[in-house]
């Protein structure tokens, strides 16, 4: 099954990264049959693991008060473009821009 | 030779009584690191901040007061942990002249107990890779390449060819963090373990490899590949030291709330001499298609080993090893789609000149800051997230996952206490061999022994075993279970204590101005 050019431009489009040359698009076609092999592996009434510690219940929310902040000035220092304390982008977006 | 002590036992204490200072142990580590420059080890070398360092460690050890035993002690970072001030590059384009603003949770618990750090190591780009041949700095260069134990057994071509065609990789992603253990520039390194990122170099440069429970060290500040499964990784000489680095560096984090909230304690290492109370487990799906008739071997031995010792040996079976890197693949590529869908110029890193639109910047900065296998692995993982896919990808690795966790909970319920596996496939492949073949390819076929592990979330070592045919180092892997990484190090700790692997033998290499390596012959390092 060939990915069809529709989902291309889509996953061009979300992922952000080009890969129209056929060496791009090829290793995607193996990275799917690849992954295929999942298939053959029985997984019915097994529940989705999403992490390991489940068990731990380790993940919490804090109690929203600040403990930190105040650094613009050291977040900013990495930014290329900015203005005052903007970080500037360049205007709108176009789906339909090759790069 | 205090270059070559074990920390607790031996550096600690000439430290304490002044036979060495701080200030000596860095600068000879740090001539070291220059005169290892071929081994491509270290990307950035921090001489400055380290020296600083080693001074006021110096002055704490005059008063009688140092922080611990990590106090002076040099060390280096892999280059995917943030450090305040010091350049963190991720061995990308995508991150050259970064500087991080903060240091990472367990960088900051180093400098906070007066270790010395050297510098960053060298990576594949983004810690994506099983040979660290794939960063924008190069490849590292296995020690052993050039060690007494490996020329030996080598056919020279011819005099010249020889050096410069005949090295071997050092296994990855954390390569220069192995190497730089294996050369003796520092005592211990941070490295990151996704799939086996840590174990796998620690196995091809003949240095212990620990990756801890998920869960115990904090990843804040690792910039995170798959945030379920990687962690900080420990390098290295000997099984002791990982003890030390494991009592500086676990525990709860407020600022990772994926770290547990238990107590940790650290702790020393006792001398194991009864091991018939162990029973260890050797999974049988473990001899895996490509795996060394060597390897098998030594593997076999060390399980002699155990039992002749009276402890129980017996077969198990992990019956979902071999799904485990097809899960893998999913889960990993699409959690790094995710995680590096913020590299897009705004904020930090590289940014491109394209001001189209933002979704044309965006992309092209992706374009030039990404090296192809990251892009691969992002597109791939995109595709397996699309909504079409979700379910029967994404989702489908998370169900195969959890079988793949279970299958180790069934083993240690059954009384087995660790699990002993190879590490790697095979020793070391000359890079000429290595590059052969494509980053995914490798991967998935080294990554075989190593990250079941990371899938269920366990603690795992490799230990320095023998050495090959070839005269190169040979790791097996310890897989002990859920936060109890000090019966696994103490376990590792006996088995060290029984192989008496070798020490590396590293012949002086001096390279002349037209660039010819000249092979010289000279006292090995003593």
């Amino acid at each position: 099954q060939k990915v069809s050019v529709e989902v291309l431009d889509h996953l061009e489009h979300l992922a952000l990264v080009d890969f129209r040359d056929s060496e791009g698009v090829e290793r995607l076609q193996k990275a799917i049959q690849f992954a295929d092999q999942l298939h053959e592996v029985n997984t019915d009434g097994v529940e989705p693991m999403d992490s390991v510690l489940e068990d731990r219940w380790c993940l919490y929310l804090r109690e929203d008060d600040v403990t930190e902040g105040n650094c613009t000035k050291d977040l900013l220092e990495n930014a290329r473009e900015k203005v005052e304390e903007y970080f500037v982008a360049p205007p709108g977006t176009d789906f339909l821009t090759k790069v | 030779a205090v270059l070559k002590g074990r920390l607790r036992s031996q550096v600690s204490a000439a430290l304490k009584e002044g036979q060495v200072t701080p200030t000596e142990l860095c600068q000879r580590c740090l001539a070291l690191i220059k005169s290892t420059k071929f081994l491509n080890a270290y990307i950035t070398v921090a001489e400055e901040t380290a020296l600083k360092q080693a001074e006021e460690s110096e002055e704490r050890y005059k008063r009688g007061q140092p922080l611990g035993i990590l106090d002076g002690i040099p060390i280096a970072v892999k280059d995917n942990f943030n450090t305040a001030g010091i350049e963190t590059t991720c061995a990308s384009n995508m991150l050259k002249g970064y500087i991080s603003p903060y240091n990472a949770t367990v960088v900051q618990k180093l400098l906070d107990q007066g270790a010395v750090l050297l510098g960053k190591t060298n990576l594949d780009e983004f810690a994506m890779g099983s040979g660290s041949t794939d960063g924008v700095f190069g490849p590292v260069r296995n020690p052993w390449s050039y060690s007494k134990q490996y020329k030996e057994k080598s056919v020279p071509k011819s005099h010249s060819e020889d050096e410069e065609s005949n090295w071997v990789i050092t296994g990855g992603s954390s390569g220069g963090s192995a190497a730089a253990v294996s050369s003796f520039t520092c005592f211990a390194a941070l490295g990151s373990d996704t799939g086996g990122s840590t174990r796998n170099p620690a196995a091809h440069c003949g240095v212990v490899g620990l990756k801890p429970t998920y869960g115990l060290i904090s990843r804040h500040g690792l910039i995170p590949l798959v945030n379920s499964m990687d962690v900080p990784g420990i390098l290295t000489r000997c099984v002791d030291d990982a003890a030390v680095l494991l009592g500086s560096l676990a525990g709860h984090d407020p600022k990772d709330s994926t770290t547990v909230q238990d107590d940790f304690k650290p702790f020393e290492l006792p001398n194991l001499t009864d091991v018939s109370q162990l029973a260890i487990g050797i999974p049988k799906e473990y001899n895996a298609p490509g795996l060394s008739s060597e390897i098998l071997a030594l593997w076999s031995k060390a399980a002699d080993l155990f039992k002749n010792a009276g402890a129980k040996v017996v077969e198990v079976s992990l019956p979902h090893t071999c799904y485990s890197i097809v899960c893998y693949h999913v889960l990993c590529t699409a959690e790094v789609a995710s995680n590096m869908a913020r590299f897009d110029g705004l904020e930090y890193g590289h940014r491109s000149d394209k001001k189209d639109s933002t979704e044309s910047m965006y992309a092209a900065t992706r374009r030039e800051g990404f090296n192809d296998v990251v892009r691969g692995r992002i597109l791939s993982g995109n595709y397996f997230l699309l909504k079409q896919n979700y379910e029967k990808y994404f989702v489908k690795a998370q169900k195969v996952r959890r079988l793949i966790a279970n299958d180790f909970v069934e083993v240690f319920r059954s009384g087995v206490d660790i699990l002993l596996t190879p590490t790697t496939l095979s020793d070391a492949a000359p890079y000429t061999e290595f590059i052969q073949e494509d980053n995914r390819t490798r991967s998935a076929q080294d990554d075989v022994l190593t990250q079941a592990a990371n899938m269920a979330g366990l603690p795992a070592i490799s230990v320095p075993t023998a050495l090959s045919e070839r005269g190169l180092p040979v790791g097996l892997q310890f897989i002990g279970r859920s936060f109890q990484e000090k019966q696994l190090l103490t376990v590792a700790k006996w088995f060290e204590k029984q192989v008496q692997f070798p020490m590396i033998q590293l012949e002086e290499v001096k390279r002349h101005d037209d660039g010819v390596f000249q092979h010289q012959k000279s006292a090995s390092f003593s």
